[in-house]
């Protein structure tokens, strides 16, 4: 106290400071927390490996992935100079599947990131709003939520036609109802909170509150639930071009190469299975970062 | 009680009817006529003019909706394109195949899932634990229609255990509970267990954990209950949810069953998908998403009014 009382004439630049540490903000807390996670982080390393390897792959590619032969057809896993064995019409799997992966990690990531800004958009809206605004949006909602996934998947681009931008659409239009479900409820929640309404009371606009008090607190978790819908996402559009809905041959994607290998099955069949291994390791390494990443965000302390 | 009954079967009415519109739209958000697929290219105006006035694709849409909806309420879902038959009598024979392997897999996911998420729930954080976790995201990330291949190289093509694909054998259509035929079902619903296995064993785990650490456990255990007693209550009181997870899991798969019947070719209403959309032949494809998105809404209304009945902690007012 006496130092306190002492300072009160000198300029505040000249105070003796205690020893003193800035405190960490959240999102510094969060990944701290998931440095140390070693589940989660191994999932990273994977993701960021099979990530490079897909943005490099023109030029870390042993050989073109396009070019087929009538002689090296189906060879095996360890083949010289087609270390991951030829697919069905001889080309070089380990180059398709580096490829592969562009098309495979865009369809998988894509659709995800668009239904969580159009989703958050929706849910955010429909919560901040309440009332018939919030009724009308979520009884919409509520529609789309009654198909299971696949089936609804299936049923859209089904429907519009094989292609890229088809898959793509459909699966968008599969996310934005849970992501907005999820949104809706996380705003309603801050929405009711206390602070929102003192700011209210301050006479704020509902854009600033929205801008300052909710986006803030709401974009945090359903990012964290956004991100465990990768997994499925991928699985998803691989399986659209599994079923030939999604990229159309000859472009190498995982989903379509599993496909035209399933011939294979009895002549070459561990080659035929390695696209679905990738499909695998990155879904699973999706779902295994954002556990990590939700797990983080829990504050128990 | 009552009252919640009739106002979750009102809510579920408006539901079904704006399933039933997203399946009328299907048609109409696909590229070119409808009528395509059956088509000649060298088509008269004057033939296709009857053909859509057969199908009643020149009436407004409106019109169109309604008059859809009445019929399929009646069981008449129109005449698929490709092949002219009943799509109510093709859908409902292929519903059949498919809900055998979708309820023996729920009935096998839902085995092993409590298992492992009791086993999970009970040991937290040992090793046991973190295995039947790791268990479980293998079963939610795995791409089933890759994971059904690998069965297939195992037990097939490797071991020549188990036929590859198929529902009978010499490809014979009608379906007899025999061991023969059993053969069949084995290796489609084992791949499809891996999904309401990894979901429910997540579900299980989370609740035992939950009940485990609530007061009642100690009092339980102080009034001198044994394992096996508090075990008891511990099921008792995880059963409502995960029941309802299991029954939701069960239209889930219904609806989702398509990847895994393509890889087996397995003839349920996967299959029948598959021939609508590369047949384009919209009629059956509308009509085969219509039942299977019902059934599921029918599935989610039981199993909440299940719950409801079956849990009288749950107060819906």
């Amino acid at each position: 106290m006496s130092t306190l009382q002492a300072t009160a004439a000198t300029p505040v630049s000249a105070l003796p400071l205690p020893a003193f540490k800035r405190s960490r903000g959240h999102w510094a807390n969060v990944a701290a927390r998931i440095v140390r996670n070693p589940l989660a982080m191994i999932a990273a390393v994977i993701l960021l490996t099979l990530i490079g390897i897909a943005v490099f792959a023109p030029w870390i590619m042993p050989a073109d992935p396009f070019a087929t032969s009538m002689f090296t057809r189906l060879k095996p896993i360890g083949t010289p100079d087609h270390l991951f064995g030829t697919d069905e019409l001889g080309r070089d799997l380990l180059s398709r599947l580096m490829l592969g992966g562009r098309l495979s990690l865009f369809m998988g990531i894509t659709p995800v990131l668009t239904a969580f800004v159009i989703g958050s958009g929706i849910g955010i809206l429909a919560g901040y709003a309440g009332g018939f605004t919030n009724t009308a949006i979520m009884r919409t909602i509520d529609v789309l939520y009654a198909f299971p996934s696949v089936l609804l998947a299936i049923a859209l681009s089904g429907a519009l036609g094989a292609g890229i931008v088809n898959a793509l659409t459909s699966l968008t239009i599969v996310f934005i109802p849970q992501i907005a479900r999820i949104a809706e409820s996380v705003t309603t929640q801050v929405r009711r909170s206390d602070y929102v309404d003192a700011a209210r009371a301050s006479g704020a606009s509902a854009f600033t509150i929205v801008r300052a008090h909710v986006l803030g607190n709401v974009l945090g978790p359903i990012f964290v639930y956004s991100t465990s819908l990768i997994s499925v996402s991928m699985i998803l559009a691989s399986g659209l071009s599994f079923l030939g809905l999604g990229v159309k041959p000859p472009e190498p994607e995982w989903g379509l190469m599993l496909n035209t290998l399933r011939t294979a099955i009895y002549t070459q069949p561990w080659v035929a299975a390695l696209p679905g291994a990738f499909i695998f390791i990155t879904s699973i390494s999706f779902n295994m970062l954002s556990d990590g990443l939700r797990s983080a965000m829990e504050v128990k302390q | 009680m009552i009252s919640y009954l009739i106002r979750r079967v009102l809510y579920a009415l408006p539901i079904m009817l704006g399933v039933a519109f997203l399946c009328f739209m299907l048609v109409h958000i696909a590229p070119g006529d409808p009528l395509v697929a059956i088509l000649p290219p060298d088509a008269s105006v004057d033939l296709q003019k009857q053909l859509m006035e057969l199908y009643g694709f020149n009436r407004s849409y409106p019109e169109q909706f309604f008059s859809w909806v009445w019929r399929a309420m009646h069981g008449d879902l129109g005449s698929s394109i490709a092949t002219g038959r009943p799509v109510a009598q093709e859908v409902f024979k292929a519903v059949g195949n498919t809900f055998m392997i979708a309820a023996l897999a729920t009935l096998i996911g839902f085995f092993f899932g409590s298992l492992f998420g009791f086993v999970a729930g009970y040991f937290r954080n040992s090793w046991v634990d973190k295995i039947a976790s790791f268990i479980s995201v293998v079963g939610v990330s795995v791409p089933h229609y890759w994971l059904g291949m690998v069965l297939v190289i195992i037990f097939s093509s490797q071991l020549m255990w188990l036929p590859a694909t198929g529902a009978g054998p010499d490809g014979s259509a009608a379906w007899i509970w025999d061991f023969e035929h059993v053969k069949y079902l084995i290796m489609p619903a084992v791949t499809m267990s891996f999904i309401p296995m990894g979901i429910i064993a997540r579900t299980v785990r989370a609740l035992v954990a939950d009940i485990l650490s609530q007061e009642f456990v100690i009092g339980l255990k102080a009034r001198g209950l044994g394992e096996f007693g508090v075990f008891r209550h511990v099921v008792k009181n995880c059963a409502p949810t995960a029941m309802a997870v299991m029954g939701l899991q069960l239209g889930y798969l219904l609806g989702g069953s398509i990847l895994i019947e393509t890889v087996f070719s397995w003839p349920g209403t996967g299959f029948l998908l598959n021939q609508a959309i590369f047949q384009r032949d919209l009629p059956l494809l509308q009509g085969t998403i219509l039942v299977l998105a019902l059934f599921f809404v029918s599935l989610n209304l039981l199993v909440d009014i299940l719950q409801t009945m079956f849990d009288p902690r749950i107060e819906r007012a």
